[in-house]
């Protein structure tokens, strides 16, 4: 049974790329699309995604072996729950305005189903080092693709980059860009382009002749 | 008159100025993964109404005697506990613990009612009710409710916490038929190899959003209307 999972440095880096939480699995798609519209905070919700991920992977991880089937999931998602209240008094006691921002969408992260599915996936079946390594990756993986978003839609709708300015100033600033709208048809539009570069890899290799 | 204009106003502000789906980014998953059809959309809309109705009902009563600060019951405990007569205790920080737990025995216990009680209907909700327990529109629900609860000057009764989740609801039951109307047709187009599946959907749910926006003036109107009786 251990012998055909990945080891942990498989693990890592597939949650980057080739298994991409958002991009190729469209996993966590709520938050992705609600506190995108600026850098700060798609990066503070990243930071959060990534502690209650790798705390809640690695508690699994530990627990795994008393586990019983039918009630995993419920244990999954308690411990989710209580990693997830740790990060909101955090972020309610260090950073009040980013959490006002932020809102409802970190007590969110307890039905984001990223963190779900690595319980599921790895961290109910594999070691303490592998179940780690998948977490640090995966959280890699997702704040690279809120990252991408979040730089599209603060660029185009507000001008500025982490606050910073950076487009000239005769550019009109496209306001729908950090409204609804914008977040969808910015996340179709990358999710489209990221089948396309994924189709366009492996064509070489599925056409032999 | 008093009470009326507010339930509308909630009701008409949960179900279209501000969708939970177009406006909030909640319950995206079933949005895409479930709009292939229009009877699986409309079978899904009624499950997400039904729980989310029942989770509200027992996430107020929970927030409102046992988790706010100065809570009835709580403070009947930790009175008799310590012997000192003014004391109380505020559980809040447990909130999400526990609403997650309502929401999942909630939906499991909808399941086994529906299953022995009437067959029909838990038929037709089929596979969409253990889904709903990870649908963030329950959760998202329940955290306004416990926003508008808790450190709210006058705390929302019961009434006005079930109208918020009943609306939402059918909010959420209309974006997803819409959209599964739309994709329906979108069957018979041409569409890149690329786009197809979720990036096409988003794109659409984009332009149903920019329409959904139009009923950003309703609101003021409709107090101007519901007011002007008084």
């Amino acid at each position: 049974m251990a012998n055909n999972q990945p080891t942990a440095l498989e693990r890592f880096l597939r949650g980057i790329l080739p298994e991409n939480p958002l991009y190729r699995q469209v996993l966590g798609t709520c938050p992705s699309l609600a506190v995108t519209n600026n850098m700060k905070a798609a990066m503070t919700m990243a930071a959060s995604v990534a502690f209650v991920l790798i705390c809640a992977n690695l508690m699994t991880s530990l627990i795994r072996n008393l586990l019983k089937p039918h009630l995993r999931i419920l244990v999954f998602t308690l411990t989710i729950a209580a990693f997830v209240t740790i990060a909101d008094s955090f972020l309610a006691a260090f950073l009040p305005e980013m959490s006002a921002e932020l809102g409802p969408y970190i007590p969110l992260i307890i039905v984001n189903c990223i963190i779900i599915c690595r319980c599921e996936v790895c961290a109910s079946k594999q070691g303490l080092f592998a179940s780690a390594a998948d977490a640090v990756g995966q959280s890699v993986g997702y704040a690279l693709a809120l990252a991408s978003i979040a730089t599209v839609r603060e660029i185009l709708g507000m001008k500025t980059w982490f606050g910073l300015p950076v487009m000239p100033g005769s550019f009109p600033a496209w306001g729908i860009m950090i409204l609804p709208p914008g977040a969808f048809i910015t996340l179709g539009l990358l999710l489209g382009a990221a089948n396309w570069a994924a189709s366009a890899r492996s064509k070489p290799s599925a056409k032999p002749s | 008159m008093h009470y009326l204009t507010e339930y509308i106003l909630i009701a008409v502000g949960a179900a279209i100025i501000n969708n939970f789906v177009l406006h909030y980014f909640v319950g995206i998953c079933p949005f895409i993964g479930v709009s292939r059809r229009v009877d699986m959309a409309f079978g899904m809309g009624c499950a997400v109404t039904f729980v989310i109705s029942i989770a509200a009902l027992l996430s107020w009563t929970v927030t409102y005697y046992i988790l706010r600060d100065g809570a009835p019951l709580t403070g009947v405990i930790i009175r008799a506990v310590t012997g000192d007569p003014k004391a109380t205790l505020d559980l809040s920080i447990l909130s999400y613990l526990v609403y997650i737990f309502v929401i999942a025995s909630a939906v499991q216990l909808v399941e086994m009612y529906l299953r022995k009680f009437i067959p029909p209907l838990y038929k037709s909700f089929g596979v969409f009710l253990p889904l709903i327990t990870t649908n963030c529109a329950i959760l998202f629900a329940c955290l306004l409710i416990f926003a508008k609860v808790v450190g709210a000057e006058n705390p929302w009764g019961l009434g006005q916490s079930l109208t918020l989740a009943v609306f939402g609801g059918i909010g959420f039951t209309l974006a997803i038929v819409i959209m599964a109307g739309i994709r329906e047709e979108l069957d018979h187009c041409d569409v890149p190899a690329p786009l197809r599946g979720p990036a096409i959907t988003l794109l659409i749910a984009g332009i149903l959003a920019l329409a959904f926006m139009g009923f950003a003036g309703v609101s003021g109107g409709l107090e101007k209307l519901l007011g002007a009786p008084q």
